[in-house]
């Protein structure tokens, strides 16, 4: 939205300015159409011709009560039959690049969902073929959501800073102080909901360093972020050993938040148990989510935010004031990557560790970029990271012949694909990581 | 001779124009350091910069120390504070640059034959030794990050070129058998390539569809690790045959890159070739058309592209070049200490090339100084360790402190009430966004 409705700046319109290369746009052109064909005839060729015998899909959790039979497909015949159907949308998508059909934005992009979803549908039939267990679907998307909390909240918090105009690379260190400060709190307190709150504020004591260096300092944005990941990772390993090694009972040792079953809604088969029962930190996701979104895109604030990440000298031309306004939305936004963080800790793991975060703060903006700096964007592509550690653990806990390793790094050449622009081009808020100067 | 008085207003434009040579990068590092020392722009910016990560470096390990948290009044917990803080400096200096009782020992020794035979001489230059061993990827890693940002680009893939080059250097060296000489070249070429093809890599989809760099650098660390991991996951890639655990055979001692000093200190040919490449970097940048173009590029990339220069081929050229340099270090490290290539060889060197390379501001001479004294505090932080109980993180969080300083210099300024000085500091130099 904030991308397509910039104004095109004076620096794009002369010619001799960034010149388009003429072979990789024809590349671009067919891009789609070639990658539907390449992911079809995997699902026929790779999967289809190696898979023998028939694959089960599982539905409901152990011990549901209301329990879903399983399915059981013949994993070669799946395999075809979903191949086939991607090379007929390679055809489809062709034929719509030539202009013989015409396509909608929303066609095409429910083209590319089926495309995916059968990829990954051939993917655990040829993997669960011949297997005796079944591959439990709830558990993928369950745990995918768990696993994507720390991304989405990162990422919610890279589209308000983006939007803003500041390039925030410090997620990362947003995260591990707030996973370090939740630890803290909760152990000395004994309260989980205390933790939450330092952890909340540990994320946004971050934003206060990154908004003073980057909007009052004029510091290089993405310099900054770097450095101040660095501290963030030093320090909090320099205090875990220094103070939370000795005294690990009475400062790292929190509570858990249990998981809470939303009455009703939770007992609904498949739906009730991915997404109504989890910890407080997904529901804190689903309203943070709605309220950025909301925020961004219907209210004076988000009008005023997406200005001044636009172009801050036309917006403190009407009066609004940029720099306090950016220093703000920082500061807020940091507040939900510190509840990401606080996932880590009370959240799911229990006790903090160095390194925490192992670069999902990284990832998160990955996914903000991925999502094209909209927040159901970056949720989509945080949980589609999240997807993906998820079947990798189930994968190789029904030992399947993956190379998880392999599959682990998948999302990040997908991630290169899309910033390179093979799948449609991401532009930025235009004044993003550009200081304003009030003259 | 007089002036006469009309001169005087004509006498200005040189001295305009002398200030437009000053602040052009063209500058030797030694001219920059006088200046700026005799000015006090950068130079005092960058020791106050030092300065105050270090007291706040000392602060920190001071009152997270238990002996100093459970002072039984307000004047022994300063005075144990102290104690600590310095405690710790003098364990960094004493690990990194030379020890008092190794030179103690050395005169208690009857003559100076058994002096060197018995290792008392060796033992008074190992700090040294190590500061240099340590420094050596530091500053290749940090040349991997400086001469991109002098063309304008941010490479943050330090580490995926680093594992790049490490996996060329050690599958070369222990799974092809080659002469002694001939077999440490081709490694190191080998690192280099190694590192240079994931660097091109990103200058190529830079140069060819504008996706940012930085993003690009992140994904392919990631992808450079998980690739590592895959490597070491099957004895018919690069796992040694028999072992359970992630790691590659020892190389060949044949590509062993040879000791500088005899047996008892690890420094290394590896330290040689780092300034070596300093040296290139700068003879790249200041002596060559190409190094111009890359500077010309990162002022001003539309000014380069109207005056004929290919800013893109800058782009590719300059990550190629970063990649290599970055696949040197992974070479130096395998090659120069390590013999094996493991998940934990990389370490993390591709966020402390960032910090060298900003310390050093963006110059071969300014990186080489920089990465020696990072490469100082990581050679004296275990055994600061070890006689203080100090976590050896406090160096991570010094060095963090001591760029994020460097990096605005406004904010020494406030701190110090300094005036307003005419150069900027690293970070002012180049504020500018994803879509620049």
């Amino acid at each position: 939205m904030t991308s397509s409705s910039a104004p095109a700046a004076p620096a794009r319109l002369p010619v001799l300015l960034a010149p388009e290369p003429s072979g990789t746009s024809r590349l671009r052109r067919f891009a789609a159409p070639i990658t539907y064909t390449v992911l079809g005839l995997v699902d026929i060729l790779v999967f289809g011709l190696r898979a023998h015998g028939s694959a089960t899909f599982a539905f409901s959790p152990q011990f549901a009560k209301i329990s879903v039979p399983n399915l059981v497909l013949p994993a070669a015949a799946t395999c075809y039959v979903l191949g086939g159907i991607t090379l007929a949308l390679a055809v489809l998508r062709l034929l719509s690049i030539l202009g013989r059909l015409t396509l909608g934005p929303v066609a095409r992009r429910v083209m590319l969902g089926v495309v995916l979803f059968a990829f990954v549908v051939s993917l655990i039939a040829w993997a669960d073929a011949g297997q005796s267990i079944p591959f439990n679907v709830v558990n993928l998307l369950q745990g995918t959501l768990n696993v994507s909390i720390p991304i989405m909240l990162g990422a919610l918090t890279g589209v308000i800073c983006s939007t803003s105009g500041v390039i925030n690379i410090a997620i990362e260190g947003q995260l591990l102080l707030g996973a370090f400060c939740a630890a803290i709190a909760t152990s000395v307190t004994g309260s989980l909901w205390l933790g939450l709150v330092c952890g909340a504020l540990a994320g946004s004591l971050v934003a206060v360093l990154l908004g003073l260096f980057a909007v009052s300092y004029l510091v290089d944005q993405v310099v900054l972020g770097v450095v101040l990941n660095t501290l963030v990772l030093g320090l909090t390993g320099y205090l875990y050993n220094a103070i939370m090694v000795p005294y690990g009972d009475t400062l790292n040792n929190p509570m858990t938040f249990t998981a809470w079953k939303f009455p009703g809604l939770g007992d609904i088969p498949i739906i009730g148990p991915v997404f109504f029962d989890s910890t407080i930190f997904l529901y804190l996701t689903y309203i943070l989510l709605a309220l950025v979104q909301i925020g961004l895109f219907r209210t004076r604030w988000g009008l005023r935010t997406r200005a001044i990440g636009e172009h801050p000298l036309a917006a403190d031309t009407v009066g609004i004031r940029v720099i306090a306004m950016r220093y703000r939305n920082v500061i807020v936004a940091g507040l939900i990557a510190g509840i990401g963080g606080a996932y880590f800790t009370i959240g799911s793991v229990g006790s903090f560790g160095p390194n925490m975060s192992s670069g999902e703060g990284y990832i998160a903006l990955a996914a903000m970029i991925f999502g094209r700096y909209t927040p159901f964007g970056a949720i989509a592509a945080a949980l589609l990271f999240g997807f993906t550690t998820q079947l990798q653990s189930i994968l190789s806990s029904i030992n399947v012949p993956i190379q998880s390793n392999l599959l682990l790094l998948t999302p990040y050449v997908v991630t290169i694909i899309v910033v390179a622009g093979l799948v449609g081009r991401v532009r930025g808020p235009r004044a993003e990581g550009v200081p304003f100067i009030k003259s | 001779m007089t002036t006469p008085p009309q001169a005087e207003p004509a006498a200005t434009p040189p001295a305009g124009a002398d200030k437009g040579r000053e602040k052009s990068p063209r500058k030797s590092f030694g001219t920059i350091l006088r200046e700026s020392f005799l000015e006090g722009n950068t130079f005092t910016v960058t020791v106050l910069a030092l300065v105050t990560a270090t007291v706040l470096g000392g602060i920190l390990c001071a009152f997270t120390n238990s002996t100093v948290l459970h002072a039984p009044t307000a004047g022994a917990t300063i005075s144990r504070a102290w104690d600590v803080a310095s405690g710790t400096y003098v364990a960094l200096f004493e690990g990194s640059v030379f020890n008092p009782h190794t030179i103690a020992a050395l005169f208690q020794q009857a003559s100076l034959s058994t002096a060197v035979h018995d290792g008392y001489l060796a033992a008074v230059f190992q700090p040294l030794s190590e500061t240099a061993v340590q420094a050596t990827p530091l500053i290749l890693t940090g040349l991997a990050v400086a001469l991109p940002y002098r063309a304008g680009l941010f490479n943050i893939g330090g580490q995926g070129q680093f594992i790049g080059g490490a996996i060329m250097a050690a599958w070369l060296g222990y799974d092809v058998h080659l002469p002694i000489v001939v077999h440490v070249v081709v490694c190191v070429i080998g690192g280099f390539v190694g590192g240079a093809v994931v660097g091109w890599f990103t200058g190529e989809i830079k140069a060819r569809t504008g996706a940012h760099e930085v993003i690009v650098t992140i994904m392919l660390n990631y992808v450079m690790q998980y690739f590592l991991a895959y490597l070491l996951s099957s004895q018919s890639l690069l796992q040694a045959s028999g072992s359970p655990y992630p790691i590659t055979p020892s190389i060949a001692s044949n590509a062993h890159l040879p000791l500088l000093f005899g047996s008892n200190l690890r420094i290394n040919v590896g330290f040689l070739i780092a300034l070596a490449c300093a040296f290139g970097v700068w003879w790249l940048l200041n002596r060559t058309t190409t190094g111009f173009e890359f500077r010309s590029v990162g002022a001003n990339a539309s000014a380069a592209r109207v005056a004929g220069m290919n800013v893109e081929r800058s782009w590719v050229l300059v990550f190629l070049i970063g990649g290599g340099l970055a696949g040197l270090a992974g070479s130096a490290v395998i090659q120069g200490t390590d013999f094996t290539l493991n998940p934990q060889s990389y370490g993390t060197y591709g966020i402390d090339a960032i910090t060298v390379a900003l310390l050093g501001l963006g110059r071969p001479g300014g990186v080489v100084a920089a990465g020696l004294l990072f490469g100082a505090l990581h050679a004296g932080s275990p055994g600061m360790q070890t006689i203080t109980s100090t976590p050896v993180q406090i160096v991570q969080v010094l060095q963090a402190l001591i760029v994020l300083f460097v990096a605005a210099p406004p904010l020494i300024r406030a701190i110090f009430r300094l005036r307003a000085a005419r150069a900027g500091g690293v970070g002012s130099t180049m504020s500018k966004g994803w879509n620049a």
